[in-house]
């Protein structure tokens, strides 16, 4: 094991360590079955479970509406356990495929089972406590590498506050909350900021993670025809919420929290700044209480994964992106089991500074989460 | 340069001047009876577009505003405050709100007035004068209809389309629009503005009209992925299309997440034959303002090299003053004296010949 798991709590004691120590930030822990949560759930979900079942935004009772590249939400192939069950469900495996072969010293997951998308909010927050309580058990008390992100309804944000709270009393493994792009409304609005309110209070950045799901489209054009625009757009949606974050005033109104950005790519991040930096002079009487330009909120407040890497035609032009986005922005992830994994060793197409790749493979992510305890 | 040569002094094409209709009964002798009566009956008095809040100082330049009337209302206004400031052509897109419509009937009856109201008011005015195709993309077919009703008419030179629209532009129901526009040799303009009643962002409707503004620029990208995903450009091989008013640094980390995508996935969409950076460069077109760029002239020196290297080249970049709006920086100062002299002379002159091939066929109206 590494200097982490044996120097833990605060940040002044950590040591980076001489090894490739990765820091993994994007790893998905699969739910193998409502089975599975069962254990977790009171009588009165239980028979909800039984007799009525998820009721979410999708028209399918299984699957999406934009059909992914591969079966199990659009898993690598080979990512089957071969003992049987979803990929990302065997930690055995995981160990094998993802955390022994590189070298990872903590891997953050976040688990995507649907519980944010139930329309109704009881059984959604029932479930969502149900996932942080499995999560618990069979992830974070089996490995010490592994640390999670607490699974909100984040559409009830007083429930959502009150799982916050909740699982991060129960477990020092939760270093994040977990929130996906593809909200009813743009998250900078008051109706989300209790859930603002009780990250910042218990001390974790909130991530937000790619996800292909909601009540609304994807673009200000409807819905799209394939999986692979929506998959592109995500980026989109990416900048439509760190945009909101800004404009109304949620990093000026928790002034401790941290926000990251979560496979939504980050080539977009200096035009989307440019713009609005000019925006802002043109039409600042608009938000009169931003404290700063709009691009220092991102740059001091935001994190962004790298996965799924961005591949310019010129490899050399990853380079020259990252040092106009700011090294100390980006944090590695690998998405495993997921489809458009990144290899932590051929990820990056052109060769980093060795600052550089050490600040985005570990140290920044050591600099925003809570990953020693 | 295929069409002709230009006249001597000719020096450059604005892509992007916004005319305004002052008061919808300035439409009335172009509609037929049943619809400007049923504006009166019905109370309608004006289909200016929220889009762009009368207020707000980004809708128009403080000089735009001196006439009383609606900014850029004026043909000899805009005439002094573009025409005589050096531009020989300017491509009017009015941004009219007719697209919104529900009652498809309507809409067809006043996307057909503004175009006559255009051709008389505008068109007639000044010979620089050159005008988009307004349609009532609310029924692609009767669009098309509009779109030959003007083919022959040498002073419209593009087809308008918004960028909020109901469904996404590349989606199959659109394209007789594009076959029709492809017949008529005129490229399809995306201009902001909104077309249908979706959110105006992935994630809802924003609190201000600056994440509103701002959204133009995330919409223009899930409308270029719509174009190329769905094949526009395989089925009309000769088609252009010209993004405006919505940024520009932006393309390039588009292309390249959307080249890395295809790579991954590009069995979903067996028609695209070619890298969708490929399809882009060869169709797509994007006026000038906003650029979008750094703000700090250093950062400027630094950036914009290399951004028109990861462009291609500056082929795609068409001028554009956007008046009346009101950016930040005025596009010289934003993109062109960051250029070289022959560099220049695209962007400003040669570019927009070539999207436009019918563009001086018009200049003897």
């Amino acid at each position: 094991m590494t200097d982490l798991l044996t120097n833990p709590t605060s940040a002044g004691v950590r040591t980076e360590g001489p090894g490739t120590g990765i820091v993994d930030c994007d790893v998905h822990n699969t739910v193998p079955s409502d089975a599975a949560l069962r254990p977790y759930l009171s009588a009165r979900w239980l028979e909800h479970m039984d007799h009525v079942g998820p009721r979410t935004y999708s028209p399918y009772e299984a699957g999406y509406v934009y059909p992914k590249v591969s079966p199990a939400g659009g898993s690598r192939t080979d990512a089957w356990p071969p003992g049987g069950g979803l990929p990302g469900s065997d930690l055995d495996f995981m160990r094998e495929q993802l955390l022994d072969r590189y070298g990872i010293d903590r891997a953050i997951l976040n688990c995507l089972y649907r519980a944010a998308e139930q329309r109704n909010e009881g059984y959604g927050a029932a479930l969502a406590r149900a996932v942080n309580d499995w999560q618990v058990e069979h992830w974070l008390e089996r490995d010490a590498r592994l640390r999670a992100s607490i699974t909100v309804t984040f559409e009830a944000p007083e429930l959502a506050a009150e799982e916050i709270r909740r699982a991060a009393a129960v477990h020092s493994g939760f270093v994040q909350v977990l929130l996906f792009p593809r909200t009813l409304a743009p998250l900078g609005k008051r109706r989300y900021w209790p859930i603002y309110d009780a990250a910042q209070e218990c001390g974790l950045p909130v991530g937000i993670h790619f996800a292909s799901t909601t009540g609304a489209p994807i673009t200000s054009a409807g819905w799209p025809s394939f999986y692979i625009e929506d998959h592109t757009a995500m980026s989109v949606a990416f900048q439509a919420q760190v945009t909101s974050l800004i404009m109304d005033g949620v990093f000026d109104r928790f002034p401790e929290l941290k926000v990251v950005l979560i496979e939504g790519g980050f080539a977009w991040v200096p035009p989307l700044m440019w713009r609005l930096d000019a925006l802002y002079h043109r039409l600042r009487v608009e938000v009169p209480d931003l404290q700063r330009l709009p691009s220092e909120y991102l740059r001091d407040r935001v994190r962004i994964t790298t996965q799924p890497i961005e591949e310019p035609e010129r490899p050399a032009d990853l380079l020259a992106l990252i040092e106009e986005i700011g090294q100390h922005i980006l944090m590695f992830s690998t998405d495993y089991p997921h489809w458009d994994f990144d290899h932590p060793q051929r990820a990056f197409q052109t060769k980093l500074p060795a600052e550089m790749r050490a600040r985005i493979m570990r140290g920044n992510a050591l600099d925003y989460y809570a990953l020693g305890a | 340069m295929s069409s002709g040569t230009p006249a001597a002094g000719f020096g450059s094409i604005d892509c992007d001047v916004h005319n305004a209709v002052d008061d919808i009964a300035e439409l009335f002798p172009y509609l037929p009876q049943r619809w400007s009566d049923y504006c009166v009956e019905h109370g309608v008095t004006s289909l200016a577009p929220a889009f762009y809040p009368g207020r707000a100082a980004l809708s128009a330049t403080p000089e735009s505003r001196s006439s009383g009337r609606a900014p850029g209302a004026d043909p000899e206004l805009v005439r002094a405050q573009v025409l005589e400031r050096g531009v020989d052509v300017a491509i009017l897109n009015c941004l009219y709100a007719v697209q919104p419509i529900h009652n498809e009937d309507w809409a067809v009856a006043m996307a057909a007035a503004l175009n006559d109201w255009q051709a008389q008011r505008w068109l007639a005015a000044d010979p620089r004068y050159r005008a988009s195709i307004v349609v009532p993309s609310q029924n692609p077919q009767r669009a098309a209809q509009e779109i030959e009703r003007l083919a022959g008419h040498g002073g419209f030179v593009q087809v308008l389309l918004l960028a909020n629209s109901q469904v996404p532009l590349g989606n199959r129901a659109h394209w007789p629009i594009y076959e029709a526009a492809a017949a008529a040799g005129l490229p399809v303009g995306v201009h902001p503005g909104v077309a249908g009643g979706n959110p105006p962002l992935p994630v809802g409707w924003p609190s201000t009209y600056l994440e509103e503004y701002a959204g133009a620029a995330l919409a223009m990208q899930s409308q270029l992925t719509s174009l190329v995903c769905e094949g526009v450009f395989s089925r009309f091989p000769a088609l252009k299309v010209v993004l405006l008013e919505s940024g520009v640094t932006w393309l390039p980390s588009l292309m390249w997440r959307l080249d890395k995508n295809w790579k991954g996935l590009r069995r979903e969409i067996p028609w695209v034959a070619d890298r969708p950076s490929v399809v882009i460069r060869r169709h797509v077109r994007l006026s000038t303002a906003p650029f979008d760029g750094p703000l700090a002239t250093e950062q400027a020196r630094d950036h914009l090299p290399r951004f028109l290297d990861q462009l291609g080249s500056v082929d795609m970049l068409l001028y554009s003053g956007d008046h009346p709006h009101w950016h930040h920086r005025d596009p010289e100062q934003s993109l062109l004296q960051f250029l070289s002299p022959a560099e220049r002379r695209q962007v400003l002159r040669d570019n927009g010949l070539a999207t436009y091939p019918t563009i001086l066929q018009g200049a003897a109206v």
